[in-house]
């Protein structure tokens, strides 16, 4: 019976692999979680390696796949779909991963589906914010970031932090019990988004630092490098972007940030 | 479900996500309790409650000891432990897929954009804070950006978000868009496909939509009536 299910799920995977597109930008959080999940649970996939920085979500051709234009996005056949906490979900369930990433026990799976919705609106909102305005804003627009706002978002990233370590980890190994699940995953891309604008988020937390050392060794370490050499190479690699390629990011970091 | 006791569910009815849950265990038949937390009084920051929600937020989950935050997990954990129809959240990964799709973008677009609006209009000015007219106007142009998207990139030429059914994406994001109302503002007059979609929604949910609402309508009528 298992064999059955093992050579199933083999076969599937291998029909998979033309059909099932990626698009990805390893600079993006949520896209780091989706590369991560796939490269691990062995899903082939056509990775469509896109750049947000140079503009490609705002095409015509993008707009075809993913309209709220954003990344990730997939296409399984004819079916696309946005959003990476629901690309990850569905992934999970298509290819039969194993359960400790979503696992089937219902309170189990709804404390994975709790961390996935509280961190919207905490850890990545305020992770995001420090990339941009420690890197990026200073780079695209060339204007520095007065130090108050910095500070404010330094403080909201903390108590979010805070919040993490307090309700969501305390002293267990993983999120949800003894082992990774997605929201794990999800949490820990998230946090090293910060840590490429330089920030050392795991300064005084021995407890996360010890945490991001678990999930770096479950992922593994070669694929969790991988994912984030892109991310850990920012503050280097903004040095070589051309502010004039950033023109198309003006209007939406002027709204979103500074007003 | 024979021989399950009675979840309890700590509510606010002026908080969005706290009507979407109260709604889905009204309408579903699920046996319930509910304990009122007061919001405008800080009843989410007593020791107490802040032992049962560290986030002092509601809506919280009380299923016989097991407590759960979050009204989409909680909205979840609902649709897939008790016996409620398959259209709330399919069981079909293509149509579960198109849910979770929604219920993700709905923190930061629907709800926060929402949510802004009804704190710039009405919160503010109850707190004695003088509004802003410039967040105020931004508030009202992310909300617009947030509805073509509704429009355009969910509903399509569908009935609801998701598909020919209702779902959770529907009852999460029809409570948001009632909050402005607080203020006598329908952010959905000039839409006529959405308001076709709410009407839909209203329809499928038939009396629990109204009691939930009750607080809603209260606070319009006050608000207008000062104008």
């Amino acid at each position: 019976m298992v064999r059955t299910c093992e050579a199933q799920t083999r076969l599937s995977k291998l029909f998979q692999k033309m059909s099932l597109e990626m698009y990805l930008d390893l600079f993006s959080q949520p896209c780091r979680s989706v590369y991560i999940f796939a490269k691990k649970n062995d899903i082939q996939f056509d990775y469509k390696k896109i750049s947000l920085f140079e503009g490609y979500q705002y095409s015509e051709e993008y707009g075809k796949i993913n309209l709220l234009r954003k990344a990730p996005a997939i296409k399984d056949g004819d079916f696309c779909l946005a959003e990476s906490v629901a690309i990850m979900l569905y992934l999970a369930e298509k290819f039969h991963t194993p359960d400790h990433w979503y696992p089937a026990d219902l309170q189990k799976r709804a404390r994975v589906n709790e961390y996935l919705s509280w961190q919207h609106s905490a850890i990545r909102i305020h992770g995001s914010k420090m990339l941009w305005f420690k890197l990026l804003i200073p780079k695209a627009l060339g204007v520095e970031i007065p130090k108050e706002k910095i500070d404010n978002a330094v403080e909201d990233l903390n108590a979010s932090l805070n919040l993490f370590e307090e309700k969501f980890l305390q002293d267990r190994p993983f999120i949800v019990g003894d082992q990774i699940s997605l929201a794990d995953l999800v949490a820990i891309v998230e946090i090293m988004q910060p840590v490429g604008a330089g920030m050392d988020v795991f300064e005084n937390r021995p407890n996360l630092k010890a945490w991001k050392d678990r999930v770096r060794a479950e992922i593994g370490v070669e694929l969790f490098d991988e994912a984030h050499q892109a991310i850990l190479c920012a503050q280097e690699s903004v040095k070589t972007m051309d502010p004039k390629r950033m023109e198309h990011f003006k209007p939406i970091i002027l709204r979103y940030f500074l007003s | 479900m024979a021989g399950r006791q009675a979840v309890k569910a700590y509510l606010d009815l002026l908080s969005q996500p706290c009507r979407a849950l109260l709604i889905f265990l009204k309408h579903n038949k699920i046996p319930h309790t509910v304990e009122l937390i007061a919001l405008r009084k800080g009843q989410q920051k007593t020791p107490e409650f802040t032992k049962l929600n560290p986030m002092q937020k509601v809506p919280v989950l009380d299923d016989n000891g097991f407590i759960l935050t979050e009204s989409d997990a909680i909205l979840k954990y609902l649709a897939t432990t008790y016996n409620v129809p398959d259209h709330w959240y399919p069981k079909l990964p293509e149509k579960r897929a198109r849910v979770d799709e929604y219920t993700a973008w709905h923190h930061m677009n629907t709800r926060i954009h929402a949510a802004t609006v009804f704190l710039q209009e009405v919160i503010f000015p109850m707190m004695g804070q003088p509004k802003n007219p410039v967040k105020f106007e931004k508030a009202l142009a992310d909300l617009d950006g947030t509805l073509d998207m509704l429009e355009n990139m969910f509903l399509k030429r569908q009935a609801f978000l998701c598909g020919d059914d209702i779902s959770l994406a529907d009852l999460l994001a029809v409570c948001e868009l009632m909050q402005p109302l607080c203020s006598g503002r329908d952010v959905l007059k000039d839409r006529p496909k959405l308001l076709s979609w709410r009407s839909r929604v209203q329809s499928a949910l038939s009396d629990s939509f109204d009691e939930a609402h009750s607080v809603v309508y209260q606070l319009r009528e006050k608000f207008t009536a000062k104008l």
